[in-house]
């Protein structure tokens, strides 16, 4: 379970912090896939980094299964939680089975030989995403969809109980978007894994997510797909004078 | 892995390889031995022919374990800052060190004559050009380093490398222009590089920095491993950036700053070499990388020291020109072979 209260968010400057959203209060149950949407620059990559200890957060508390996050070392950390990010700096030419092997470095030994169960771990992870035929293949033979199920693939393999996600979809068409989510929604079903994601795919995260957190310029709300409906949350995610949110059919429709 | 026992049998050819190109380095030279006589000085008695016994234990071997040296710790500083900087065209230089050390000896010789013929003496000795030199590296690895821990972005560091070089490089003209010719000679003979001068003690004082260099190098390369994916993926599975970044850079001024200190700017092997291995063993384990990076750096030299002794003749080639000569053409053939540099 990982749980944030009464968290600031932001860059800390030496002329002062600044603070890109306060008073966010979220919590993620096992086994639970939780999307994070919001507009384009609201600090949703920065919620994630700050909740995967890559960022240092200004104010509150983020606990890890009962531990504060500050308190865990970077080892303790990296067994934690793994992310798949937007950002891909990663070399081209690695092969698939290499990428995702080093999903298991922190657990290999000073030099980084796998053990039996390291390859276990790498083999299961492979089956779970379904990429058997790619293994061989290097990087830049990828699509984009064939390189994010590897990426998923590569954090599977480093067994973590939380896997954070920073817009899984973006780059892909309609129908390895919903690949990818509902990827993601079976792991959390098979694995009991806590998955956290961004996305701008409000239509499938409302359809999939057991938990959606909506965020806003001033104030960040949780809840299930049904509650926030209910509570008109959704309304007013985007300016008005395009597009709405339409309860019926549980979808943002064009204004005509 | 199924390629694992291949490329062990890689590894093994490349290093019978230097073994070979070793035999052969100090088989040739200006006076011709044969090489029942090379032999029995190696490995058995000896000859009677004193002079073949000086010239093969006192000159050719030294000069042998100097090419093995620099060629394999240069290759592997290139394979090091290929890594962190992410970036193929990086090499052993890109810290700024060799220009460090080009100001270092630059300073000394053409400066020499500014503080009178006995100063001048003692600075013209040996051992002050390489202390010019070593000092001239300290100085910008000390400025690189300072910046490496203020900034977050490994990118930031490749620049001020650059930048580094740039200016020493403008110093040194500015020392250049004001300089008599016969020290402008001396100043470019250094920088022309050179693998035959080295008394055994000498050779041993690299051989030091060199094992220190590599054992550094090998505590690195799980980490070089994760660095593959980027700093943040790095970041996320347990490995500490700015330590892991620090060591690296050590590690690399350790072998490019002695290298160059004893042997002159050499260019191009620290380069060329990764990408040449690369295309022999397609893999990017750096467990399998380093050790083929080492043998592959120490049979390039070697074969460059072998072409530049021109077999059959009496000149001896500047050894810089001759690693440019191959590296350079290697590094285009590679490009337009390859279409794409993925890297």
């Amino acid at each position: 379970m990982i749980s944030a209260s009464d968290l600031s968010i932001g860059y800390l400057n030496k002329s002062g912090d600044t603070c890109i959203a306060a008073a966010i209060n979220i919590e993620i149950e096992e086994g639970e896939l939780v999307g994070l949407i919001g507009v384009n620059g609201v600090g949703k990559s920065t919620l994630l980094r700050s909740l995967s200890g890559v960022q240092a957060y200004l104010k509150g508390e983020v606990s890890i299964l009962n531990k504060n996050l500050r308190k865990l070392s970077s080892e303790e950390l990296a067994k934690t939680i793994s992310v798949v990010l937007t950002e891909q700096p990663i070399s081209k030419n690695l092969s698939v089975s290499e990428l995702i092997a080093l999903g298991r470095q922190p657990y290999t030994n000073w030099i980084g030989s796998l053990s039996k169960e390291d390859r276990n771990k790498i083999q299961t992870a492979v089956e779970l995403v379904n990429i058997e035929a790619l293994k061989d293949k290097r990087c830049f033979e990828l699509s984009d969809g064939q390189l994010q199920k590897v990426l998923i693939a590569r954090a599977l393999a480093q067994d973590t109980p939380f896997i954070i996600l920073d817009e899984p979809t973006t780059h892909l068409d309609m129908y390895h978007q919903a690949y990818v989510l509902k990827l993601l929604k079976k792991l959390t079903q098979e694995t009991n894994k806590s998955i956290l994601f961004a996305t701008h795919e409000i239509n499938l995260a409302l359809q999939l997510c057991d938990k959606i957190i909506i965020m806003e310029k001033d104030k960040v709300t949780a809840g299930s797909p049904k509650e926030l409906i209910e509570k008109n949350a959704f309304s007013n995610i985007f300016p008005s004078d395009l597009i709405y949110f339409d309860k019926e059919s549980i979808s943002f429709k064009i204004r005509t | 892995m199924p390629y694992t026992a291949r490329y062990k049998g890689l590894l093994l050819l490349l290093f019978i390889l230097v073994i070979l190109m070793a035999l052969v380095n100090v088989s040739l030279g200006s006076v011709e031995i044969p090489l029942k006589d090379i032999f029995s000085i190696l490995f058995t008695k000896g000859t009677n022919q004193e002079s073949w016994q000086y010239i093969i234990l006192e000159y050719r071997l030294p000069k042998v374990f100097t090419a093995i040296f620099t060629g394999s710790g240069l290759a592997v500083s290139g394979l090091l800052m290929q890594t962190l900087f992410r970036n193929p065209l990086a090499g052993p230089y890109v810290l700024g060190l060799s220009s460090g050390a080009s100001l270092g000896v630059a300073i000394v010789i053409m400066g020499a004559s500014v503080f009178g013929a006995g100063a001048a003496a003692f600075l013209l000795s040996k051992w002050s050009l390489v202390i010019a030199s070593s000092l001239g590296s300290l100085l910008v690895l000390l400025a690189v380093l300072m910046a490496s821990a203020k900034l977050r972005d490994t990118m930031a560091i490749l620049i001020i490398g650059l930048m580094f070089a740039s200016l020493t490089a403008a110093v040194v003209s500015v020392l250049a222009y004001f300089s008599p010719a016969e020290q402008l000679q001396q100043y470019i003979f250094w920088s022309f590089g050179s693998l035959g001068n080295l008394s055994w003690q000498e050779v041993s004082i690299l051989a030091i920095f060199w094992f220190l260099g590599i054992v550094l190098a090998v505590f690195c390369i799980k980490n070089l491993n994760t660095l593959l994916l980027g700093e943040n993926y790095a970041r996320s599975l347990g490995v500490k950036i700015s330590t892991n970044r620090f060591i690296i850079i050590i590690a690399t001024s350790l072998l490019a700053g002695s290298i160059t200190a004893f042997a002159g700017p050499i260019a191009f092997v620290g380069l060329a070499v990764p990408h040449l291995i690369r295309q022999v063993i397609p893999t990017n384990d750096h467990k399998i990388l380093l050790p083929a990076v080492i043998f592959g750096g120490a049979i390039l030299m070697l074969v460059c020291d072998i072409a530049a002794q021109l077999p059959g003749t009496e000149y001896t080639l500047p050894i810089n020109a001759i690693t440019s000569l191959v590296g350079a053409p290697v590094v285009i053939w590679l490009l337009i072979r390859k279409r794409k540099f993925i890297f």
